[in-house]
């Protein structure tokens, strides 16, 4: 239970109890030092204080075994915190396979979820408790962040770019979630709450909130015909440009032989900025949409793409790189 | 017939407004930067008061929003960093080494005049509309989405950039050619090696956030796309470069007020400093591996893991050089003849406050930790601890060390401790409950926030309160000391450098003839001419072990 005035925030996520760990490593250390250098300095104020005006100090101009000595063992310290706290952040950074994907767009000054089904909520969160969660995060407007005290998480939102976070919910409850990066009037009220649920109870969530869900497939699919994308992403691998059957999670080879893996990023960058790659075999033809799409309408179309996972994949123009067992 | 002497040798405006003395120039830069620090000061001031109810009941969010924006570029552009540089180093570095002036006097002129153009558009910007920005001028929301006066601000820094450029120039050039016969370089005084230093940090970082503002404003202004997304442009470029400049520019205000702690620790306790040649080579350290150090600002923007991973481990390696600084200070009081006077309560108080601010640098430079503490309430305790705690404490310190020899006056001793140690627990009960509040996920930068952190906001704003009352403080009675105070004469501490040798306050020409070097730097062992009981005086026998 936290008393009246707690120290640290709820832990309530995979990374909470390893960060305050980490927090009372480098806190036991730090104080170590500051108590022991405060008091030395105090004791010296008091034990030296001059006795007689005319007095003069003992002349020591210095000892090399000393300053070897304080600039060996900060140093060592100091790489042990380093050390720990890579791997902290490593943990961060490399989510796991399995993850329940959310968009979160933020723009001043709220936040737009949009769970898995569809559903989407505004200044809201709702995770089922014990499952690894991915956060897509997007920006309308100007840069945001993310962060959840209690799960220890952050992660700027930027404009141009999509940055993705992850966490496990460990206990349900309700906590804050603010936006942590200064982004103009109304900044301090840009935040809201994360509802961690038990598994039974979200799947129930999810299932009996149908009236706010929109079906982003559907919008994917009637942004497709109207912005004349099917013009040349023809699904038998015939058109101008790649079918985009099969293409999510696959790997994509391109005219200059890497490769990569089709996600949302890709996508994404695909749509806004199709120049940045060609996929092998085809010509750069295709028209920016930068400026001429929302974020949501982006996901839509993502979404969509998404769905074609189950599309049979033609033989030939898929721009799916064969797989040839080395990667 | 009084003596002749810097500050009466010529009389009138226009021989101050047209002086080219470095003394007279120093003064010019005081009272501009008290003049900033007291304008940054009454913005503090409302941010607190703002902050006691969760809610906020001074102003709205917008005003709140100008009202930390302005603060921070008033105290950080126009007083933490000309402060100690502009005001302490142009008075003191031509003496310290025995000069009769500056390299380039008119330049230093123009830096003054420059730093006033800065200044006038920056207040311009704050009584037309305001900044609403964050000092940080992030893009796109200052290039694009912010309704402030951003034009005029970015101007005026960009512009108050070259005082600082032609202002290094000088004191390097300085340093390079006009020490006086037998000042070698391992007998400057440490405060000049911080000087050097810092000016280092000025000639290289300073045009790349002249530049990178100038291309904010620019995109602002002409709409052309260097960081907006919409326009082809990336927002995290801005950040990069403004950080290249922006964490040297930590340094460029700390690195002197560890200059004036490395002055004083020695005069007041009376014996060489510990390791001189460790305190000179930090502050070059710290400078350039200063440079290599920003990215850590950026862990949460999504840069990569390698990335992190290396500015990671280079902004521990920072930290070294100021350990061996802090265990040298210490060091120096073994042994020595340890006197209270105001200016070692400042540094006494400079050395714990520094002592928090650098460790809990540690706890950021953690990505593990970061990621948690990023842009909440820590950071800010963390940057105030070492911007106040430690540039603030020195610059005060300084001033009271060197005040005598300014005006040639003695400040009264008793008001002068009660102001130290006012301002030591003030600052203390300000900053220290916000490393709470950090950890308990407060944001920076909130108008408003959570019912549940409202007893550590009163807590800090009660302290500020008493911070603010011990900044007054001295700005009375050292004003009052100029008129009434006691003459002080050369060298009232006594202490060992250049300065204490000519009169106080110095002529125009700072000595009669130039000075010949023949000691090292605070070697009181051997400097009969200081008057005090040397060699084995009986007294030691008190400090014994």
């Amino acid at each position: 239970m936290q008393s009246d005035l707690p120290l640290y925030p709820e832990q309530a996520s995979n990374f909470a109890a390893n960060v305050d760990a980490l927090m009372v490593y480098i806190t036991a250390i730090c104080a170590f030092f500051a108590i022991a250098i405060t008091a030395t300095v105090i004791y010296f104020f008091f034990k030296y204080r001059r006795k007689d005006p005319g007095e003069v100090g003992v002349p020591i101009h210095g000892d090399m075994r000393l300053e070897t000595a304080w600039i060996v063992v900060p140093l060592l310290l100091a790489l042990t915190m380093f050390g720990w706290g890579a791997v902290v952040y490593v943990d961060y950074r490399r989510a796991p396979m399995d993850t329940l994907d959310i968009y979160v767009i933020g723009k001043q000054w709220m936040w737009k979820v949009q769970q898995p089904t569809g559903l989407r909520e505004i200044n809201e969160l709702h995770v089922p408790v014990g499952r690894n969660v991915k956060l897509i995060l997007a920006s309308e407007d100007v840069i945001h962040d993310f962060s959840v005290p209690a799960f220890r998480v952050k992660m700027d939102v930027v404009p141009g770019h999509y940055n993705t976070m992850w966490f496990r919910p460990t206990r349900a409850g309700r906590y804050h979630f603010f936006c942590q990066q200064y982004c103009g009037t109304n900044h301090a009220i840009m935040g809201g709450w994360v509802t961690v649920m038990e598994p039974m109870e979200y799947a129930a969530w999810l299932s009996g909130s149908s009236d706010a869900t929109a079906n982003p497939v559907a919008a994917g699919e009637k942004l497709f015909v109207e912005k004349a994308c099917t013009t040349c992403h023809l699904p038998n691998g015939r058109g101008r440009a790649p079918s985009l059957n099969g293409l999510y999670g696959a790997k994509v080879l391109f005219a200059d032989g890497s490769t990569v893996t089709a996600d949302d990023a890709y996508i994404r960058e695909s749509i806004l900025n199709p120049q940045a790659k060609i996929v092998a075999g085809y010509q750069p033809l295709m028209p920016s949409f930068q400026g001429q799409l929302t974020e949501e309408q982006i996901i839509d179309l993502t979404s969509y793409i998404k769905s074609l996972q189950s599309q049979p994949v033609p033989a030939t123009g898929s721009g799916v790189a064969p797989a040839t067992g080395n990667k | 017939m009084p003596r002749e002497h810097y500050l009466n040798a010529t009389y009138g405006i226009r021989s101050w407004l047209l002086t080219t003395d470095h003394k007279r120039i120093a003064l010019l830069y005081l009272a501009s930067v008290t003049f900033f620090f007291f304008i940054g000061g009454a913005f503090a001031t409302m941010i607190r008061i703002h902050l006691l109810t969760p809610k906020g009941f001074l102003v709205t969010p917008e005003t709140y929003n100008k009202l930390f924006t302005m603060h921070g570029v008033a105290m950080i552009f126009f007083f933490l960093i000309p402060s100690i540089p502009a005001v302490l180093g142009n008075f003191l570095l031509p003496i310290m080494i025995g000069a009769k002036d500056l390299a380039f006097p008119k330049v230093n002129l123009l830096s003054w005049y420059i730093y006033l153009i800065g200044g006038g558009f920056v207040l311009y910007s704050f009584s037309t509309g305001g900044l609403d920005t964050g000092w940080t001028f992030y893009t796109p929301l200052s290039s694009v989405y912010s309704n402030s006066a951003v034009t005029p601000a970015v101007l005026g820094v960009f512009i108050n950039g070259f005082s600082s450029i032609l202002t290094g120039l000088n004191f390097i050039v300085t340093v390079h050619t006009m020490r006086a016969p037998g000042m070698t370089w391992f007998r400057l005084p440490l405060f000049v090696w911080a000087q050097y230093a810092t000016s280092i940090i000025f000639i290289l970082g300073t045009p790349v956030i002249a530049i990178t503002l100038l291309l904010a404003g620019m995109e602002r202004m002409f709409h052309l796309g260097f960081f907006n997304p919409q326009l082809g442009g990336d927002p995290i470029l801005f950040q990069h470069l403004f950080w290249f400049y922006s964490h040297p520019a930590v340094y460029i205000m700390i690195l002197p007020a560890m200059g004036v702690i490395s002055e004083i620790i020695p005069t007041f306790a009376r014996k060489p400093i510990f390791g001189y040649s460790f305190i000179a080579g930090s502050s070059i350290a710290i400078a350039v591996i200063g440079f290599f150090v920003w990215a850590h600002h950026m862990f949460v923007t999504g840069e990569s893991t390698y990335a992190a991973l290396t500015f990671s481990l280079l902004s521990y390696l920072v930290a070294i050089p100021s350990a061996v600084k802090v265990f040298n200070w210490t060091s120096t009081l073994y042994k020595g003849s340890i006197s209270w006077d105001t200016p070692m309560l400042y540094a006494l108080g400079f050395l714990g406050l520094f002592l928090i601010g650098g460790l809990t640098g540690l706890f950021l430079a953690c990505l593990g930790l970061d990621i948690h503490l990023h842009d909440t309430y820590f950071v800010i305790a963390h940057f105030h601890y070492i911007m106040v705690g430690g540039a603030v404490m020195g610059y005060m310190g300084g001033l009271h060390f060197w005040w005598p020899k300014i005006t040639g006056k003695l400040y009264p001793e008793f008001l002068a401790r009660v102001a130290a140690v006012t301002l030591f627990l003030g600052f203390n009960l300000t900053f220290f409950p916000q490393f709470i509040l950090g950890y308990l996920g407060m944001p920076r930068r909130y108008s408003s926030y959570p019912p549940e952190f409202q007893v550590l906001n009163v807590m800090s704003t009660a302290g500020a309160s008493i911070l603010a009352l011990g900044y007054l403080l001295p700005m009375i009675y050292l004003v009052w000391s100029m008129r009434y105070g006691a003459v002080a004469g050369p060298n009232p501490w006594p202490a060992t450098g250049l300065e204490w040798q000519t009169a106080s306050p110095p002529l125009t020409e700072n000595f009669d003839v130039t000075p010949e070097v023949t000691w090292e730097p605070y070697d009181y062992d051997n400097r009969p001419d200081l008057g005090l009981a040397i060699k084995g005086a009986p007294t030691l026998a008190h400090g014994d072990d």
